[in-house]
């Protein structure tokens, strides 16, 4: 299903607001990327890398506990963090850089939250032999020391990002105006659907592969497909990814949890699809929190992946047009799905993830017994037990002191 | 409006000179002060003023505006408030001195593309610079403007191909800015070899004056350049004298980039 209405447009959002210094790359890019796309051995060499090397397909797995607790529908976990890095991160990646390495660029620079995405860029720069940068706002560099460990023990140079929030929004100012002086030789691997046209497209496109696998898991796995699917959203790419294949699908109900950090009335939240405005920022028009003088706002959420004040083009599309519902979970929610989903299914998932879990109980009672829900487990938690660890772990259970 | 900028390209040529695009950031250090480098700027030489407007995510600026962005959001600049509390006694102070002002494409949208142009024209604005919006994405807001007598003034980058910049020239309006460098807003020691090539081609093309900016700073440069664009555009260099030594600096630079810019 085509939700592009013009070039580089879903609906009113999209576009290309950047400096006139980099539109002749974004065009060399979308040319090089519809080149790629129309050759065969580019498909196969993704396919090939993501097969060997990150592990797809990743596993479509019954939550029965969880099924079980919430008392609802069959809950199903589409298991991104089983992918090589630990998130859907990797699947962009490896296109984007196979793709720059199709362009003849010499270096690769990126900009990461949560540190997932600077992680899945270091790796796949490491796997292909090109030099990488990330930049990452110096609060979340503090907040998740060890992707930036591994980013650096990929062979990445982690720039810390010290202006404005500190956090990803600054990250990605920082690593456009760095690829504004450098735009011959770099390509600029952007880790959501977000940012200039052709970069929703080319993301999203890489991320599908989520969604056309869930297609076939499901029907081998309960003969039918999803009855509803549930993603995080911080910029967007997991959800468009596993929701774009089911987009013409009217049976399938399409749903993302924003950060509702604090709470909607408290001004500190990453709910840019449920509170945002419509704006520009990086580069493409799309609904962002801003005041009423155009000035962005500085998103919270206790995710780093999810501390954005914007959202893809295509996703607030969708979410303008009624096709995605929206909802919203707190820290103090997304927490304690943490520990649910941790004791229930042995799985930790990334605090990013634990958003849509936090949905995850009243979609089931919604939907009811003899339904089908998928959750998309976008990542693993491990980068963030310190954060998680520093709130103090609830006692165990079932076991004597 | 466009008639004022067109003018003091005239009045710098008569006189044998290149013109100075003086820029500074309204707000930067409050308000009624940022009145005062603007002034200064202009008695020091200034032939048109970049009113610079805040915005909290300048993609197209390095550290130096960014910084003075940073101020100006601090002590309460909005693009509302710059035209109701500087544009005006700018221009009573400078009314020959064309004014254009240099902002995010978000910070127009936010106050709505007609109401600002209305109110931009009532002020005494003549043009506009947003360096994140494109060709392709200017449509709409140009013809609003040009319904106004606002100049959307175009941007050229030394990556634009050729028949690019010339496209972009031929439909200009104001003039046509030159980014000298492939990068952000601020100082450099050297500029690449090829420019001056850059501004003949662009220059050939428009039937508009074509001035060279990003990265310059001294006299020599401005000497330099004024052989091959009708002007130059300084910044970062302007903001960061106001900001250290205040209205005075900006003055002294100014009348030295001038002393550059004489043919
Ligand atoms: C595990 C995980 N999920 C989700 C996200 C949010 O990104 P997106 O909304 O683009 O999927 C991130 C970002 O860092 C992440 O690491």
């Amino acid at each position: 299903m085509n939700t592009q209405t013009a070039v580089g447009r879903f609906g009113r959002f999209g576009g290309r607001y950047v400096p006139e210094t980099l539109v002749p790359a974004l065009m060399e890019l979308e040319e090089a990327y519809a080149a790629a796309r129309a050759d065969p051995t580019f498909d196969a060499e993704v396919a090939q890398v993501l097969r060997e090397f990150v592990g797809r397909p990743t596993t479509l797995t019954p939550a029965r506990r969880l099924t079980e607790a919430w008392g609802g529908a069959h809950v199903w976990l589409k298991r991104e963090d089983l992918a090589h890095t630990g998130a859907h991160k990797i699947n962009n990646t490896v296109g984007q850089v196979l793709l720059a390495r199709r362009m003849g660029k010499k270096r690769i620079i990126a900009e990461t939250g949560a540190g997932q995405h600077g992680v899945a860029t270091a790796t796949a720069c490491a796997l292909f032999g090109l030099p990488c940068e990330v930049f990452m706002g110096a609060l979340d560099v503090e907040r998740q020391a060890l992707n930036v460990f591994r980013m650096r023990a990929l062979g990445a140079v982690v720039r810390p990002v010290e202006s404005g929030s500190k956090t990803l929004k600054d990250a990605m100012n920082e690593a456009m105006r760095t690829w504004v002086s450098q735009v011959e030789d770099t390509h600029y691997v952007i880790g959501s659907a977000a940012g200039p046209h052709p970069y929703p497209t080319v993301v999203r496109d890489f991320q599908a592969i989520i969604g056309r696998e869930l297609r076939t898991q499901a029907q081998a796995a309960f003969g039918k497909l999803p009855d509803a699917i549930v993603a995080c959203v911080g910029g967007g790419s997991n959800a468009i990814g596993v929701l774009h294949p089911f987009i013409g699908d009217p049976s399938v109900r399409l749903i993302g949890v924003e950060a509702g950090g604090h709470g909607l009335d408290s001004g500190q939240h990453g709910a840019s699809l449920t509170l945002g405005t419509e704006g520009v920022l990086h580069g493409s028009r799309s609904l962002v929190l801003q005041d009423a003088d155009g000035q962005i706002q500085e998103a919270h959420s206790i995710s780093a992946g999810l501390d954005y004040p914007g959202v893809g083009p295509e996703l607030a599309h969708l979410a303008k047009t009624g096709r995605m519902e929206v909802r919203t979970a707190t820290d103090d929610e997304a927490l304690a799905s943490f520990y649910e989903v941790a004791r229930l299914e042995g799985i930790l998932p990334a605090l990013e993830t634990s958003h849509a879990f936090a949905r995850g109980r009243e979609l089931a009672r919604e939907l009811g017994a003899g339904k089908y829900l998928v959750i998309n487990c976008s990542g693993r938690g491990d980068k963030d037990v310190a954060t998680i660890s520093a709130r103090g772990v609830p006692p165990a259970v079932g076991v004597k002191p | 409006m466009s008639g004022a900028i067109a003018k003091a390209f005239a009045r710098a040529k008569a006189r044998g000179e290149g013109a100075l695009v003086a820029y500074g950031m309204a707000g930067d250090p409050d308000l009624p002060r940022s009145v005062d480098v603007f002034t200064a700027m202009v008695e020091g030489g200034a032939d048109i003023v970049e009113v610079g407007v805040a915005f909290s995510d300048p993609i197209a600026d390095g550290p130096v505006i960014q910084g003075a962005a940073e101020r100006a959001l601090k002590a309460g600049s909005t693009l509302k408030r710059v035209l109701d509390e500087v544009v005006p006694e700018l221009h009573r102070r400078c009314p020959e001195t064309p004014l254009v002002i240099m902002t995010y494409v978000n910070v127009i949208m936010a106050m709505g593309e007609e109401r600002f142009a209305k109110l931009a024209r009532e002020r005494g604005i003549s043009g506009v610079i947003l360096p994140d919006l494109p060709p392709e994405e200017s449509g709409s807001l140009r013809a609003t403007f040009d319904a106004s007598g606002v100049d959307l003034i175009p941007l050229c980058a030394p990556t634009t191909p050729p028949a690019r910049a010339e496209a972009i020239a031929k439909d200009a309006r104001g003039f046509v800015y030159c980014v000298a460098v492939a990068g952000v807003t601020g100082m450099r020691a050297e500029l690449p070899a090829d420019l001056s090539q850059r501004l003949e081609l662009v220059r050939k093309a428009s039937s508009v004056p074509v001035v060279a900016g990003f990265g310059i700073s001294t006299r020599e440069q401005a000497h330099t350049l004024s052989a091959h664009a009708d002007g130059v555009v300084v910044g970062s260099a302007l903001v960061r004298a106001a900001h250290t030594e205040g209205p005075q600096a900006a003055r002294a630079l100014c009348a030295e980039i001038k002393r550059g810019l004489k043919r």
